[in-house]
């Protein structure tokens, strides 16, 4: 009950600041349009980073492929809009006018969320029957695949990128469904799936003697973070109102897995950190931009050999600087008392 | 019938390449049991040393010396490559989890595609011919000389390793840290030597393809390792990892598969075979044609 209170606080204090933001509740508080839009553009990074989390971090399973499901999102729910948001939007004509393209937005993203699934089943049953590492191989080979396949239909623009989508998503949305997320892996990283997830990660063998279907549960966590990336896609489109097989391609997935390790595989307060840090440094390093890459792929490299474990490690922000509690699923040995 | 086989050809052309660069995967994957994300990078640095060789001796005319000289000369580059990365990135995490091996393996990776972004330049070069060209015809089939090479080239390099890894100590050490990289330890093997020289056999051989490849395709560019990398591992998928000899008959069948499907059916599902090719076998053989199933153990 008090997760779901402080989700509703979280809900209107971010309405507000959307009104605060836009300009259009306290008249020259308004914020300049690039820092606006970098700030947006941190919100979606952070939905994709904490869904990544659920699959790369807590269950232990390497996928490479989440920007392939974000373009399914991002083009499913941009299809929606342009081809049937105006039959929808008259339909509801009992709404008030911006209630009306809201509910088509979240019917867009809902689709969106829902092809990102089924595909995440199809690539996910295949590969995460076997060890880890050939998950990684089929969904960078499958994020390809999907980018050159959409980069094939003309009837979402082709090569030329799809535009003419209407602008549906805002600061408000962006970071409802940034926290919605949040919620979503919180709670079933904190369920006793997210234990058995958490245990298939520490030991996948032990895990399936103490009667774990571990294929069952390592496909409903890809299939989950699957649709939240498909979620973060369509939002995407809808706040940029173009979109381009370019944004999708395997550097965009790298850039969320960055995100993720950087912050820490198995904590979510680390991969909202790590976003926002992935955010800042790249917009601040903008004159830099040909090293920026080199920069962060060096980081990593260093990162693994002197922190595996990411900043926060497997910790939430809080335990990180109190220490005292344990974490959920922090390594066997390593920890206090639970 | 013609048409098949002059198809038959291209595909073993290409497929040759696949295998050379999936017997690195494999030889890796056998002792370390990693994917090395980097092989596909290493692969493209040996194109550009290649490349950078050849226009050092374009004064001369194209001859045989020169194609040989080019070849060693990018092998034993990459080599030294392969064993840096080994050194530098991968032996401080080695006792870590296999997930920070991987993802060191990514940013080893990421890394030398961006440096070699900022040293070569985005754009594709056009690598010089090394051998004066022929055609020839043997039953209607068009086989250029660059096919002839490639094929040639990559079955003397394939026999070599084969002879180098039954027949030398060093092989035998090799394949006794494939089995069980504990015990040969135990045995006395020194394992870090072993996997070095693992690294740079396969470094070399990758480093070989990447020369073939420019002389086939002459257009290479710091982005070309990510593709070719990537069905060169499902081709050692295929042929069952860690198994040499499933390498190379996996690059083959995938190389013809790709050029099958280009040549039949439409050159859109060119990158989208080998993916294909993987996820069936993930559901009905995931031990590789050749491979063994290997037990896990707690």
């Amino acid at each position: 009950m008090k997760v779901w209170l402080s989700a509703a606080g979280v809900f209107a204090g971010l309405f507000v600041l959307n009104g605060v933001f836009m300009g259009s509740l306290v008249p020259g508080l308004a914020m300049p349009p690039y820092l606006l839009q970098v700030l947006c553009l941190a919100g979606i990074n952070i939905t994709l980073a904490v869904s990544l989390n659920l699959i790369n971090g807590f269950t232990g399973q390497f996928s490479i492929g989440h920007a392939g499901f974000m373009a399914i999102g991002a083009y499913a729910s941009a299809y929606f809009t342009v081809t049937f948001g105006q039959a929808l939007r008259s339909a509801l004509g009992f709404l008030p006018p911006f209630a009306r393209d809201n509910v088509v937005l979240l019917v867009a993203l809902t689709i969106g969320a829902v092809l990102a699934a089924i595909a995440g089943f199809f690539v996910g049953v295949p590969s995460l029957r076997l060890r880890g590492d050939y998950l990684a191989i089929v969904t960078l080979g499958f994020g390809e695949i999907i980018r050159v396949f959409i980069l094939n239909i003309d009837a979402v623009g082709g090569a030329r990128g799809y535009s003419g989508i209407p602008k549906l998503a805002n600061f408000f949305w962006i970071y409802a469904f940034a926290g919605l997320t949040i919620l979503v892996v919180y709670r079933i990283v904190h369920s006793s799936f997210g234990r058995t997830l958490v245990a298939i990660r520490e030991d996948e063998i032990a895990a399936e003697a103490m009667g774990v279907h571990t294929t069952r549960a390592k496909v409903i966590a890809f299939v989950v973070s699957s649709a939240l990336a498909g979620v973060a896609g369509g939002l995407f489109a809808h706040y940029l109102m173009y979109v381009h097989t370019n944004s999708f391609t395997f550097l965009r997935s790298f850039e969320i897995i960055i995100m993720v390790v950087i912050g820490g595989l198995g904590s979510i307060s680390g991969s909202v950190l790590g976003a926002v840090l992935f955010i800042s440094l790249t917009e601040g390093l903008r004159e830099f931009a040909q090293y920026r890459m080199v920069l962060f792929s060096l980081l990593l490299i260093v990162l693994m050999i002197v922190r595996p474990q990411g900043i926060l490690g497997h910790k939430e922000f809080v335990t990180f600087l109190t220490k005292r509690r344990r974490s959920i699923g922090a390594a066997p040995g390593t920890t206090g008392n639970a | 019938m013609t048409t098949f086989l002059q198809q038959l050809v291209n595909g073993l052309s290409l497929g040759s390449i696949y295998a050379l660069i999936a017997l690195g995967y494999t030889m890796v994957y056998g002792v370390l049991r990693l994917i090395n994300f980097a092989h596909g990078d290493v692969y493209m640095i040996g194109a550009y040393v290649g490349y950078y060789l050849s226009r050092r001796l374009q004064g001369r005319e194209p001859s045989l010396t020169s194609a040989i000289l080019v070849m060693l000369g990018s092998m034993i580059a990459c080599a030294l490559l392969g064993v840096l990365i080994e050194r530098l990135a991968y032996r401080p995490v080695r006792r870590e989890a296999r997930l920070t091996l991987l993802i060191t393996a990514i940013g080893v990776s990421l890394f030398i595609e961006n440096v070699a972004q900022l040293v070569f330049g985005p754009d594709p070069r056009f690598f010089p011919s090394l051998a004066p060209r022929a055609d020839f015809r043997v039953a209607g089939v068009r086989l250029t000389s660059e096919q002839v090479t490639v094929i040639a080239v990559s079955v003397l390099l394939m026999i070599l390793l084969r002879l180098f890894i039954m027949k030398t100590r060093t092989g035998k050490a090799m394949r006794a840290v494939s089995f069980s990289l504990d015990a040969a330890k135990l045995m006395g093997i020194s394992t870090d030597w072993i996997i070095s020289v693992t690294f740079a056999l396969g470094s070399a051989l990758a480093a070989a393809a990447g020369v073939l490849i420019g002389m086939q395709i002459p257009k290479i560019d710091p982005l070309m390792g990510i593709m070719y990398g990537l069905k060169a591992f499902v081709a050692a998928v295929l042929g069952g990892i860690g198994s040499i000899p499933g390498a190379v008959l996996g690059g083959l069948l995938i190389g013809t598969s790709e050029v099958m499907v280009v040549g039949y059916l439409s050159s859109t599902y060119r990158e989208a075979i080998a993916f294909a090719i993987l996820i069936l076998v993930l559901i009905l053989r995931p031990q590789g044609l050749l491979g063994r199933v290997h037990k896990e153990k707690v």
